[in-house]
């Protein structure tokens, strides 16, 4: 279970880029994330990886309390984390960036499985570099790839679908189902895709750095279809 | 999956020629680091420096190497027209200090010949007297030649600021022809000047592959001049360095463009630590169809390239030295 207290980030030149935020997810439970542009959905996926370290509060995952944790003893204690904007590194073939994301060497079949299971027809990608060579959305699901083949507590994923085409995206939607069938792992996505918000356990919707509304998709739902972009830290129907 | 590739040969279990050669231990050990290892004296010929004298030399039937006659030190490679799949192996291994040597191997590559040349150099010290080599090696690769050049330079041992390797590369290639050069330096170099020139003929390409790592308060220059001469020649300068603690490199380059030509250099460069570089290409187009480009990247390492790895396990340091390796293609 992944419990976040009164999680707050302020910035020298930017104050409330999330104010107050309190989640408790269980293990096995999908949460997707959604709300405007600016909301604060990236800042506190980072906050939980521990990228970014917030002003106040606390986060735990079961027993384990990571607030004070840094990024890597947080990856080894169960967090996945599937960045946004993915980045690339010159020199690194996709094969290195696999094996790194492993922890151990993969031969070409291994490697070979989970490039498919994003779609990727894998035996051309495997020499390709991790570089300006690969397209975004290419880049993407190598970068899906590297989180999803790590077997962790928590999963984290900002914006799967960015860049990601149709037919991908379909094929997308069913990883993220086939992950909430069969791992009992917390999944959090943050994401503005009906597809994908419709496998959710529970939604949450950030706005101006709160937590607006957090509940079930029937709750929610409604509220999304009516205003969608119209959220600020007064809405009612937070938790 | 279809057509997977089988598991590669474990090089150690196949018989090296290399280790009849009556050769002290650490040479043994500079020529493992130089990946000097030949299984079939068939279809490669060697010439093994150690400590400035010849520890052993093999030709084929395709590719004669035959010692200088005019008073320097060094071999004479002639590669017959249409050999295939052969290849040279010349290491320079040093395990002593005191030596200061320049040693000439010029290349001769036939018409049509495909080989490829294994060079390099380690020096290994044991106490704070320098050692230092000059590797002056001309290339001269007939038409439709192609030959791919591989050269590692090792530093190790004890003492301080000791070792010097100044490689001095010219090479000619004449139509059609394609020459490949992939030369590492990582650390362990105090001083090395580098000067590679050339002239690239109609319908030829250069390809040039460096990686370059110094540390603590070594100094590499990097010289590339180059003259695409030819209608339809081509040249790519990929040049990738690493400049860690106090240590400082210079990069130059010059492409002179004669010929409707394509020319293309990339000096790409991380910083760690106090580590300084200087880079500074020249393009020189001296025809209306000739293509120059000439791309530069110096800096830290990327932020988000640490994160991304750290979120994968790696510390800090572990991530920080992953992307050196990635960068230098020693991953
Ligand atoms: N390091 C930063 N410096 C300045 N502003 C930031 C920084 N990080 C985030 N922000 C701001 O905080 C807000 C929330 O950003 P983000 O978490 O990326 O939102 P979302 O992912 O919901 O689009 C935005 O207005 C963004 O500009
Ligand atoms: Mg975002």
């Amino acid at each position: 279970m992944l419990k976040l207290s009164n999680i707050s980030y302020d910035i020298p030149d930017r104050e409330g880029i999330l104010k107050d935020i309190n989640m408790e997810i269980g293990s096995g439970e999908m949460v997707v994330v959604t709300g405007p542009n600016g909301g604060g959905k990236t800042s506190l996926i980072r906050a939980i990886a521990g990228v970014i370290r917030p002003s106040l509060g606390e986060i735990w995952l079961d027993d384990t309390d990571l607030t004070e944790l840094g990024i890597t003893e947080r990856a080894n204690a169960g967090v996945a984390y599937s960045f946004q904007n993915p980045v690339r590194f010159k020199g690194f073939r996709v094969r290195d960036l696999i094996r790194i994301a492993a922890k151990r060497r993969l031969n070409d079949q291994e490697i070979c499985q989970v490039l498919s299971r994003v779609g990727l027809c894998a035996r051309s990608y495997i020499d390709r570099e991790v570089d300006a060579g690969l397209s975004g959305g290419e880049l993407k699901r190598i970068e899906i790839a590297t989180v999803l083949m790590r077997k962790v507590k928590l999963y984290l994923f900002d914006e799967p679908e960015a860049g990601i085409d149709l037919w991908s995206f379909g094929h997308l939607v069913e990883i993220f189902s086939e992950l909430r069938r069969e791992s009992d792992a917390t999944i959090i996505i943050i994401s503005h895709q009906e597809r994908i918000i419709n496998l959710a356990d529970r939604l949450a919707v950030l706005a101006d750095g709160c937590l607006t509304h957090f509940g079930t998709r029937d709750e929610i739902l409604p509220h999304l279809h009516i205003r969608p972009f119209s959220f600020s830290c007064q809405t009612d129907g937070a938790e | 999956m279809d057509n997977l590739p089988t598991t590669p040969v474990d090089l150690k279990k196949v018989k090296n020629i290399l280790d009849s050669l009556p050769i002290s231990a650490t040479t043994r050990e500079i020529l493992a680091g130089l990946d000097c290892h030949i299984p079939d004296p068939e279809r490669t010929a060697y010439n093994i420096r150690e400590n400035s004298r010849c520890a052993g030399r093999h030709s084929t039937a395709e590719i004669q190497i035959v010692p200088k006659t005019d008073g320097k030190s060094g071999v004479d490679v002639y590669v017959a027209a249409g050999t295939v799949d052969q290849s040279v192996y010349i290491p320079a291994c040093i395990s002593q200090s005191g030596v200061d040597e320049d040693v000439y191997n010029d290349f001769h590559v036939g018409a049509g010949a495909r080989v490829k040349i294994i060079a390099g150099c380690g020096i290994h010290t044991h106490s704070n007297e320098k050692s230092r080599h000059s590797g002056i090696h001309n290339f001269y690769l007939e038409a439709g030649a192609r030959v791919i050049y591989v050269e590692k330079h090792l530093g190790g041992g004890v003492g301080r600021h000791n070792v010097q390797i100044d490689p001095i590369t010219h090479c000619e290639l004449a139509e059609g022809s394609y020459l490949e050069m992939d030369t590492v330096q990582i650390g362990g170099v105090d001083d090395s000047r580098r000067l590679t020139t050339g002239t690239v003929g109609a319908g030829a390409s250069l390809v040039v592959k460096e990686s370059l790592l110094t540390e603590l308060e070594q100094r590499t220059t990097t010289d590339f001049n180059i003259t695409l001469a030819g209608a339809d020649s081509s040249v790519e300068l990929a040049s990738r360095s690493v400049a860690k603690d106090d240590s400082y490199q210079e990069y130059t380059s010059i492409i002179v463009g004669d010929n409707a030509c394509k020319g293309h250099s990339a000096c790409d460069a991380i910083l760690v630590g106090r580590g300084r570089v200087d880079a500074t290409p020249t393009l020189r187009a001296n025809h209306p169809d000739a293509q120059l480009i000439h791309e530069a990247a110096i800096g830290k390492i990327a932020g988000d390239q640490i994160i991304k790895l750290q979120t994968l396990g790696l510390t800090e340091a572990e991530a920080e030295q992953k992307i050196i390796d990635g960068f230098l293609r020693t991953l």
